[in-house]
């Protein structure tokens, strides 16, 4: 399976997720998703047999309200059965609907709370050089999150101590909670601000696997920088009525919504 | 209490490699023995203490025994979502060292009072409050913490008296001890104010009072055994600290005095729920809330005549 026929078939997983659930943030998983699947089928060096294997690349999702999306790839990635995927956000389920480590294999840090994602990499990556392992340590962050001091507290620290094995990778879709990014609270010039912390900068399109591979295989960007990607994306990306909707931050499709998206999945499949 | 902190954790870091001490810019003139000696393990995460406890998690995230660093408010407000997030949440091997209790820096303004931390951290499932009275009892809380797993907080104050700590009793995670034995009353208290206690029932004494003094160094998990027995020996129990009287130690050893059904009466004294204003030393502010020993002996005398009222 390609990755693109890959992240079609997680889309559709997660799209039931979120209608058996009737949970929030759908928009925010779709948004995500074509980076997790190039990550986890082909960049992170990891193997859902030795989860803890301490030469393992670690990932952490920062925006842990995209829960679903980390979780359907787990699941596909074989780190645990896809049965367990049904119990996403329900009584006595196994699925929290923030990222929540303990649950399941695979999952390396609890978040949900935004901004706190970073500095945990950062923690992660300084114990790597320590321990004079090669792993990287890779932290997808939310576009709104950037809004969090928190997260500049580790940006400034991890160019400080020249972490090239850290990379951050930002789902730019430009819509947080209660509007678009450039309203509610700019960010740009985004690329120039992570550069002017210290940071090596790449721009993609997050949702072209070519591009995303081919600049995820050129890390390190630069010696002795973290590398962060701006990966521009589209809230609600491959359901045509979801998406760059601000409200799909919050709804879950009915079953006349589910119903469309998935034919409209398929007829791509 | 900070060199003896330091020193301990020095000796305990060179002795175990996965020890690594993280700071949030904070440990001027008493952190540069272990930056000097392990500067592979000393991190200064910068003026960012969000920064600070989320670095910490990450090497837990990876085996290490973290310890973390830095005045109260900073080392457990600034940051507390990050401390029940990242830490508690995950039960990570991270402990927390805040320097400062009460008005240890009296001076330099509300700001830096440390009155309401042990409420704080006490609130969060999994995580232990330790609040250690003198240097040599800070040194021997610190090799048990560090061998305890999961999060840790333990604040260190400024001792000024003479020992008052059992030395012949070992440090452990939970258990209080009795300093000094009486019938007429009891006092439980912790940390360095735990001195001013011990000259109070000194007056009392004085004046044909007997006081019971139990130390109780760890407030979570309190030990209950030890206030079950105190309420069994006296009719009176005061507890005594320099925090606000709302969740603290007071609060810790009412919640099992009502539980347990004992026939007591008892009398939380501390701070009465105010940020103080006025401007002085520890002792000075200590005075004004009846923690130094002349103007606690006379409280609790009021005390004791209300009850009998």
């Amino acid at each position: 399976m390609d990755l693109a026929q890959q992240a079609r078939q997680i889309r559709k997983k997660i799209l039931q997720m979120h209608h058996r659930a009737n949970s929030s943030h759908v928009g925010s998983a779709l948004s995500c998703l074509d980076l997790l699947v190039a990550l986890y089928f082909d960049i992170l060096k990891i193997d859902p047999q030795h989860p803890a294997a301490p030469e393992r690349d670690r990932f952490i999702l920062s925006k842990g309200h995209a829960a679903s999306a980390l979780y359907a790839t787990l699941a596909a990635k074989g780190f645990f059965s896809p049965a367990i995927l049904d119990g996403y956000c329900q009584d006595n389920g196994q699925l929290p609907g923030h990222v929540t480590r303990g649950y399941v294999s695979g999952v390396e840090a609890s978040t949900g709370s935004l901004g706190h994602g970073l500095a945990m990499g950062v923690g992660m990556a300084l114990a790597a050089r320590f321990d004079k392992l090669d792993y990287k340590t890779f932290v997808l962050l939310s576009d709104g999150e950037c809004d969090e001091g928190s997260t500049w507290e580790a940006a400034l620290l991890a160019a400080h101590k020249k972490l090239s094995n850290l990379v951050a990778i930002i789902d730019y879709n430009k819509i947080q909670s209660f509007g678009r990014t450039q309203d509610v609270i700019n960010l740009e010039p985004f690329k120039d601000k992570w550069a002017s912390f210290g940071w090596s900068v790449k721009e993609i399109n997050g949702h072209n696997f070519d591009e995303i591979r081919s600049t995820f295989k050129t890390i390190l960007f630069a010696p002795d920088k973290p590398s962060v990607v701006i990966a521009h994306t589209v809230k609600g990306k491959g359901v045509s009525f979801m998406e760059d909707k601000l409200e799909w931050h919050y709804k879950a499709p009915n079953r006349e919504q589910l119903e469309a998206a998935l034919k409209e999945l398929d007829a791509v499949l | 209490m900070r060199e003896a902190f330091i020193q301990t954790l020095l000796t305990l870091a060179q002795e175990r490699r996965d020890i690594f001490l993280v700071t949030g810019d904070m440990g001027f003139s008493v952190l540069e023995p272990f930056r000097d000696r392990i500067p592979e393990r000393f991190i200064n995460a910068g003026v960012a203490e969000q920064n600070m406890i989320g670095v910490a998690a990450g090497l837990a995230l990876t085996g290490k025994q973290v310890f973390v660093y830095s005045i109260i408010p900073f080392a457990c407000m600034r940051c507390f979502e990050q401390i029940r997030n990242d830490l508690c949440m995950p039960k990570l091997n991270v402990k927390i060292v805040g320097i400062g209790t009460g008005y240890h820096y009296g001076p330099a303004g509300t700001t830096h009072h440390a009155i309401e931390d042990v409420a704080l951290m006490r609130a969060l499932p999994g995580m232990k409050v330790i609040d250690p009275s003198t240097p040599q009892e800070a040194q021997e809380a610190l090799k048990a913490v560090a061998d305890e797993a999961g999060p840790v907080y333990i604040r260190l104050g400024k001792y000024q008296g003479d020992s008052v700590f059992n030395h012949a009793n070992k440090f452990v995670i939970g258990q209080a001890n009795i300093l000094e034995e009486g019938e007429d009353l009891a006092v439980i208290s912790s940390g360095s104010v735990v001195y001013n206690v011990h000259k109070a029932l000194q007056i009392l004494r004085g004046q044909g009072l007997r006081g019971r003094l139990i130390h109780m160094p760890t407030i979570k998990p309190i030990d209950e055994e030890m206030i079950r027995q105190t309420a069994k020996k006296t009719e009176v129990i005061f507890t005594v600290e320099e925090n606000n009287i709302i969740g603290a130690l007071g609060s810790a050893v009412a919640e099992v005095l009502a539980e347990g059904r004992c026939n007591v009466h008892f009398r939380r004294l501390g701070i009465g729920d105010v940020y103080e204003k006025a401007i002085g030393s520890q002792t000075f502010l200590q005075g004004k809330h009846g923690l130094t020993p002349e103007t606690l002996a006379k409280r609790i005398q009021e005390e004791l005549a209300s009850i009998i009222l």
